[in-house]
């Protein structure tokens, strides 16, 4: 299928075509050419996309142009590749019990649904649940954040132009219109952003028994060992830090814990790489992104400049309040009832937390909300399977940051105050689907154990039936039985 | 607050208890597990005596719907839980950046479980099997309209289980408010939508996840059946020796049997006291009159001339619902609208299997789950219409149709929407643990049974690992135009794509 040949004017042609047909085969078809509207709206728009994102706060592992796009991209050809197989029913085996009998999961849109995005990756978190709403059948409000007004207008701009109008829309604007769209009933929200937020947002979601995802944040730790290949690791962490949107990411690394033995190496290291990456003064740089907005740069100026937090500080700490940028920082060891070490930081400083043994670094990590996700390097197999077993949280990822939100095949979502419900890939498909349970029975084939009158042959029979198991319900017939 | 603090002080040493990792283990898993079987077995006498107390039921209701589907729950657990627990690797494209990627379910922690009265046992054994065998340190917390079931448990439970990990608290609405107050890491709850939209707006202030299992006025469509003598041996050579011996040896019409099974899914389901009991039924104009007559024939044949004297028939669990459902029909347009039964005792909260024909569509006999032994059928003109007429109400919890229409069976399936849909029978998806429980808008959140109890309780983590030898150098700034093109094909797999 030639898509880049489409304009939007032929897939609303096609797509009103299909739905006048009324076939509930097309249905699929349906889905997908929304899909494909999406996915088109990305290849016309590219020099669009290009400058808006460019100018907007945020620079990730790699350009912004190619990431998010490409994430949103393969989103929807995922989508498009998988849709037939996702909305075929999933044929379920039956027992005894309820032999003659055929039954099968048939997933069915839930309705109209909310999605309420946030401003650190606007275009990905806006598009991605949009993508997995549509796939699954459902009609989709989008409300992306006001303090990321650009892509704001800019999806709002594509929304119209390419998309459906009347099962697609997008309300624009802040606290007032949220509100406003929350006091509505939905048939599922996804919410992205704070656990106070989301704690609002399922609040008012519980007077329509609506059921919310609910993708959140908390700190997320990386814990280091010193028997790694060192650059590796460190070049890594920083990916996942000051790469990431200058730490300005849900799944970002928080904070680190090592030994104390190591601690010293682990700054150099880190030091090293990111004069590499970022130059002699990474303030100049323009790989690094800025602060999204004055009030949050205020907030993290607070964070460092707090009594026994300030004079920890070992590498960086230059801030612009002009360009809204603090050049990267790490602290070391700053006390654990700080700001800094109760709150999500969501900002380019990382404190570098030592113990004695790496085992300790569980207790630290378990004394705090479960974040969304954790991370560990290390070769040693048995610190690994302890790690998994003793830390939890929505996602983990051994020796390396970040990735395990790119591979499809896992779900990505948090647990306690990182959120709860997932998505990506399927997962999305199945977060706005209803797994509606059938069961086919057949007239033939009827036990009169179920009606009354009850007598104690029935009795017998029944509970042989319920069992399922063969040789109980000849024995029953039989009228050989335990009781 | 004393009791507020007692209780605290109660639930933190149960978190210090699934901290310690007790509850993670599967030896212990399966010990509880094993514990719930001896209990079923070994007490299998007081929850009759319990559930007669309460509610009235006799033993082969009892069996059928709670102590039969726990013992059989139980023992599926049991044989998979090694499987549950296992976890499952995910996919990977074919340029990997993960060397293993892998989904492994992990307990959530303290969990909650409210049950309700008309299934006492079985509204809260199924879910703390699932509770359990997911690894969580489960609070129950029974209804307290069913005080003799509730005894039981509260007594039992902390004999044959690790009490410092299962715990019941009894009570009625101050002890669950109370409850509410604290954090819990799942809470499960299974009764009215009303109390489900507080329980949820308690659960925000915590970020809880919930899941629901509410109810809803679950229909039966009913389309003209033959009356003939024709049953349909659908099943293969190898099976008919055994269906034979096992079912009736003479085919019954398939009128009769859509008749039976629809009063027992509503007068042999707990007196119609069940979120999936059978509320009303839809059927054509010209087909409801022979329906009405074969219906009270086989009312006489199951309940006998005078239904009050048969074990048969459950209770209305209290004053208070006797009350709501007399007035359901105090309603003179109601009243006049009763062709069968209709008959009620206060003193023996007793009411006779009652069907009524067009009650009118505003009464509250058709706007709220009736929750009760009376009847609805309401005539529509061809059988079609009754896809709208569901569509203009909730989402239900179950619908039923009864039918040998293939096409009208599909668009059932398409058109509407329920937690589940049954085709020529009613209430037995409760057994089949292979498909989901659960509803959906109105009806309810979240899902359970089988292995979606296991699921239920909880958390799937996605655990990537990645080894330290390799390396994609284009991952790190400062950025070029070569880097980033790599990096798109890496991220997106199978295509390379230019702009």
């Amino acid at each position: 299928m030639n898509l880049l040949g489409l304009t939007a004017a032929d897939i609303m042609d096609r797509v009103t075509k299909i739905e006048s047909g009324g076939k509930a085969a097309g249905r699929w078809k349906l889905r997908a050419l929304k899909v494909e509207a999406v996915y088109i709206s990305l290849f016309h728009e590219v020099k669009t996309l290009n400058s808006v994102l460019s100018t907007s706060s945020h620079k990730n592992v790699g350009d912004p142009l190619f990431t998010l796009i490409s994430q949103v991209k393969s989103s929807c050809k995922l989508a498009l590749k998988e849709l037939s197989r996702w909305m075929t029913p999933e044929k379920v085996k039956t027992s005894l019990t309820t032999y003659p009998s055929s039954a099968e999961i048939v997933s069915e849109p839930l309705g109209v649904v909310l999605v309420i995005s946030t401003w650190n990756f606007p275009f990905l978190l806006s598009l991605d649940p949009v993508i997995g709403a549509i796939s699954a059948g459902n009609a989709v409000v989008l409300k992306p954040s006001e303090i990321a007004p650009a892509t704001s207008s800019l999806l709002s701009r594509l929304v119209e132009e390419y998309l459906d109008n009347s099962a697609i829309r997008i309300v624009e604007g802040a606290v007032n219109e949220t509100t406003a769209l929350l006091e509505q009933k939905w048939d599922k929200i996804l919410y992205t952003g704070s656990a106070r937020v989301g704690r609002i947002v399922m609040a008012a979601a519980a007077k329509h028994l609506t059921p919310v995802i609910l993708e959140l944040g908390g700190k997320c730790p990386a814990v280091v060992d010193s028997n790694i290949n060192l650059q590796v690791a460190v070049r890594r962490i920083i990916a996942g830090k000051w790469a990431c949107n200058n730490g300005q990411a849900c799944i970002g690394v928080d904070y680190i814990i090592t030994t104390k033995d190591f601690a010293s190496k682990l700054i150099d290291s880190l030091r090293y790489e990111l004069e590499q990456f970022f130059g002699q003064d990474p303030m100049k740089s323009q790989d690094i992104s800025r602060i999204v907005s004055s009030s949050h740069f205020a907030r993290l100026v607070q964070l460092l400049d707090e009594d026994n937090v300030s004079d920890k500080v070992v590498f960086g700490g230059q801030r612009d309040e002009n360009q809204l940028k603090i050049a990267p920082t790490i602290l070391l060891d700053i006390p654990e009832d700080s700001r800094l070490m109760q709150e999500e930081i969501f900002g380019p400083l990382m404190p570098i937390q030592t113990v004695e043994k790496l085992e300790d670094s569980f207790e630290i990590i378990n004394s705090k909300p479960k974040p969304l996700a954790s991370y560990l390097f290390t070769n040693e197999e048995q610190l690994k399977k302890d790690f998994v077993q003793k830390i939890s949280s929505g996602g983990m990822l051994i020796n390396d940051t970040i990735l395990h939100v790119v591979a499809e095949g896992l779900p990505f979502g948090g647990v306690g105050e990182s959120g709860m419900g997932s998505y990506h890939g399927k997962f999305s498909f199945d977060a706005f689907s209803h797994k509606k349970s059938v069961l086919y029975r057949s007239f033939a084939g009827d036990a009169s154990v179920r009606y009354p009158p009850y007598t104690p042959e029935k009795q017998r029979l029944l509970k042989a039936l319920t069992s399922g198991n063969i040789i109980a319900i000849i024995f029953a017939l039989l009228g050989w039985s335990k009781d | 607050m004393g009791s507020f603090g007692n209780m605290e002080r109660d639930l933190e040493n149960m978190r210090e208890c699934f901290r310690q990792g007790r509850t993670k283990e599967a030896t212990w898993r399966k010990s509880q597990l094993k514990g719930l079987l001896t209990l079923m077995k070994e007490k299998e006498q007081d929850i009759f005596k319990a559930l007669q107390e309460d509610l009235g039921k006799h033993y082969i209701e009892a069996f059928r719907d709670e102590i039969g589907t726990v013992t059989k729950s139980l023992n599926t657990a049991l044989e998979s839980l090694k499987g549950w627990m296992s976890g499952r690797k995910a996919k990977l494209p074919k340029i990997a950046l993960l060397s293993t990627a892998e989904i492994v379910p992990e307990p959530l922690g303290l969990v909650l479980i409210f049950s309700s009265w008309n299934f006492p046992f079985g509204l809260s054994l199924e879910p703390l099997i699932g509770a359990i065998a997911a690894g969580n340190a489960v609070v129950l917390k029974p209804s307290e309209l069913s005080p003799a079931c509730a005894s039981v448990l509260a007594n039992n439970l902390p004999r044959y289980l690790d009490r410092k990990a299962v715990k019941v608290f009894q009570g009625g609405q101050a002890v669950g408010e109370e409850l509410l107050q604290h954090k819990w890491d799942k809470i499960f709850f299974t009764g009215s939508a009303r109390v489900g939209r507080l329980i949820m707006s308690a659960a925000a202030k915590h970020l809880t996840p919930v899941t629901l299992e509410l109810g809803g006025k679950c229909p039966v469509v009913v389309d003209s059946l033959p009356s003939s003598w024709e049953a349909k041996a659908n099943f293969n050579l190898n099976n008919d020796v055994m269906v034979i011996c096992l079912f009736d040896f003479f085919p019954t019409a398939n009128q009769k049997v859509a008749v039976k099974r629809v009063l027992v899914g509503k007068f042999g389901a707990c007196a119609g006291q069940a979120c999936i009991a059978v509320d009303y039924v839809l059927a054509e104009k010209n087909f409801a009159p022979t329906l009405v007559e074969l219906m009270k024939v086989t009312i006489k044949e199951m309940f006998g001339e005078n239904p009050k004297e048969t074990s048969s028939i459950s209770r209305i669990i209290n004053k208070g619902h006797f009350l709501r459902l007399k007035n359901l029909l105090k309603d003179p347009k109601v009243e006049a609208s009763i062709v069968h039964g209709g008959s009620l005792d206060e003193d023996n909260l007793f009411i006779e299997p009652t069907i009524l024909v067009d009650p009118p569509l505003e009464a509250a006999i058709m706007t709220e789950e009736i929750f009760g032994p009376l009847l609805p059928i309401i005539t529509l003109e061809k059988i079609e219409d009754s896809v709208q007429f569901i569509n203009s109400r909730s989402k239900a919890l179950a619908i039923y149709c009864f039918t040998k229409n293939k096409s009208f069976e599909r668009r059932m399936v398409s058109d509407t929407s329920s937690g589940s849909i049954l085709f020529n029978d009613v209430i037995i998806q409760y057994i089949a643990d292979t498909l989901p429980f659960g509803g959906v808008g109105e009806s309810g959140t979240g899902r359970y049974h089988g292995k979606f109890s296991f699921d239920t309780f909880s958390h799937e983590r996605a655990i990537g690992r990645r080894s330290l030898l390799t390396d994609f150098w284009f991952r790190f700034p400062p950025w070029n135009i070569h880097k980033l093109l790599l990096l798109e094909s890496a991220y997106n797999l199978d295509y390379l794509d230019c702009f």
